[in-house]
């Protein structure tokens, strides 16, 4: 454990020490509030709540998420950090699960950065802050799935382009996988049972029931699954990999 | 001690590392030697538990890298290709990163970071970002992380690969300095590094040891071995007298006769014939000396088959 705990303050650090972890944390909370106030119409619909806030998240990670996780790997890779990281004496397991602790708490601190909207809402209104810190939750869980996929795809090349699309196709698919618009992909050839188990892999349909307040433990179990299972998967693409 | 097993690594259909065998005991310089794409690095990778080898294995101090791979690396301290390190990161920081995940801590790792920025000199860019670095500075963090726990065996690819003709020789001092109780493995293709540091040197083509032995041995395999050059002032001809003299395999003329070149038959020392003749002769010269044997002929007679 202490071994993570080194590593993950190492990967922490390095997202503060270049500009891309600012202009992330900007980027992430203009865009949010943009949606929020425009799309989102926050104002005109005059509720105390911040579903015009969350119902964009998933849109707001698919985009930003994969400028986050692609560089885990194929930076490390592409500047040969790889090989002096995997001959340090540490478990590949540490490895992979310290940079995407760090990768999330990073996305954690911006999210966290999005108080003020919080504030506002209990400024003109009576929120239910339990409803509110639901959805703070889930969305930080949903966050995860999409770091999880990001970093698996940048463990598989070093060219970071490639990782960035790549990730942004894997989580469209992932978050939009109970719609029409992916089920349709596979419903003439699939039997039955595989199209409504991709249909069950959607991110929105489980993070709608948690934006809304409703913590059922199925949807966060979904969402620990999936940063579980990419992050396995992870593993096993850096050691194939490994060589080239 | 490092015991190398029937290492193997196959990429696809190329076979990188071919049934390599070896051991090392503690106390010495290996330098790997082999042209581009011998095999050295990949070889170096399987030692250091970066890639797993396609069949045999390899043992450090007897902790086998592939069931144990955690402690196996933590006796070993390497010096990647290209001393990769994290850009972004201060020397010093990158250092103290490197120092905890080694285990060292408190006053023990004070006292170490301190004696190894002294050692490899890395005292005026401390705090300096590793990306701003200058080739031979960034090779110095990179030796520094590898020396940090005092490991017993040093594993270095390309020491001294991009370094000026200084930094190449502190370096090397830095070597045989820690030589005495370690096992250090470096590859180069510099073949002066090999007569300057190393105790014993392999040459690999092609995945195989192709020839292994002191510096010295080695260069005992060049026809030069033994060979006495003689530096005229003026010309001299002196071919037929040298092909007279006892021993006496063969004269080449070089510089339109200023320089000569003469090749003894096997276990024969010409110099002092040699010397005597030129005296009895009275020959203005202004060299003479006798070869040990060209390390860069060996080695290409060697590998000239397997270079790539």
């Amino acid at each position: 454990m202490s071994m993570i705990r080194v590593l993950y303050r190492r990967e922490l650090a390095a997202y503060f020490a270049t500009p891309l972890g600012y202009v992330f944390i900007v980027i992430f909370l203009v865009a949010s509030n943009a949606f929020t106030f425009y799309l989102g119409g926050f104002y005109v619909r005059n509720q105390a709540d911040l579903e015009p806030f969350f119902v964009f998240h998933p849109w707001l990670y698919l985009l930003l998420v994969p400028a986050i996780s692609m560089r885990t790997w194929a930076e490390e890779r592409k500047t040969g950090t790889i090989e002096l990281l995997l001959t340090l004496p540490i478990t590949m397991w540490q490895a992979v699960l310290s940079k995407f602790l760090a990768a999330w708490t990073f996305v954690a601190i911006a999210l966290a950065l999005t108080f003020p909207l919080w504030l506002t809402v209990n400024y003109l209104g009576e929120p239910d802050n339990g409803v509110i810190l639901a959805a703070y939750l889930g969305s930080l869980l949903m966050a995860g799935g999409y770091l999880a996929i990001g970093i698996c795809m940048s463990a598989a090349t070093r060219n970071q382009v490639v990782v960035f699309i790549l990730s942004l196709v894997v989580c469209f698919v992932f978050t939009l996988s109970g719609y029409p618009l992916v089920l349709d992909a596979f419903r003439g050839w699939l039997p039955v049972g595989l199209t409504e188990l991709i249909a069950s892999l959607s991110f929105l349909t489980h993070f709608q029931s948690i934006s809304k307040g409703v913590l059922d433990l199925r949807d966060l179990v979904y969402f620990l699954v999936m940063i579980v299972a990419w992050l396995y998967a992870s593993a096993i693409v850096i050691d194939m990999k490994k060589a080239d | 001690m490092i015991e190398v097993d029937a290492l193997t690594k196959r990429f696809g259909d190329i076979l990188a590392v071919d049934r390599l065998s070896f051991t090392v005991q503690a106390g010495g310089v290996l330098g790997f030697l082999g042209p581009n794409g011998a095999g050295k690095s990949t070889t170096m990778k399987m030692l250091t538990g970066f890639l797993r080898p396609t069949s045999g294995t390899a043992r450090v101090n007897g902790v086998d890298i592939q069931a144990e791979p955690v402690a196996a690396k933590r006796q070993l301290g390497y010096l990647p290709e290209g001393a990769p390190a994290y850009g972004e990161m201060t020397v010093y920081s990158f250092l103290a990163f490197i120092a905890e995940v080694r285990g060292l801590a408190g006053g023990t790792a004070r006292r170490r970071l301190d004696q190894v920025i002294r050692e490899v000199h890395l005292d005026q860019v401390l705090s300096q970002r590793i990306e701003t670095l200058s080739k031979g500075f960034r090779r110095r963090v990179g030796l520094a992380q590898a020396i940090l726990h005092d490991p017993g065996v040093l594993i270095l690819d390309e020491p001294t690969d991009g370094l000026d003709p200084n930094q190449k020789h502190e370096v090397r001092n830095l070597i045989r300095g820690m030589s005495s109780d370690k096992i250090i493995v470096i590859s180069t293709h510099i073949l002066e590094e090999v007569d300057a540091v190393c105790t014993r040197a392999m040459i690999i083509g092609h995945g195989r040891v192709l020839a292994d032995g002191t510096p010295e041995e080695l260069a005992a395999r060049s026809r030069y071995h033994g060979a006495v050059s003689i530096h005229f002032i003026e010309p001299v001809d002196a071919v037929k007298a040298l092909q007279a003299l006892p021993g006496v395999r063969e004269v080449e003329v070089h510089e339109g006769g200023r320089s000569i070149t003469v090749f003894p038959t096997v276990g024969v020392t010409l110099l002092p014939g040699i010397a005597r003749l030129v005296e009895e002769r009275g020959w203005e010269i202004d060299g003479l000396h006798q070869q040990r044997g060209h390390l860069d002929e060996v080695f290409r007679d060697i590998t000239g088959g397997a270079a790539a």
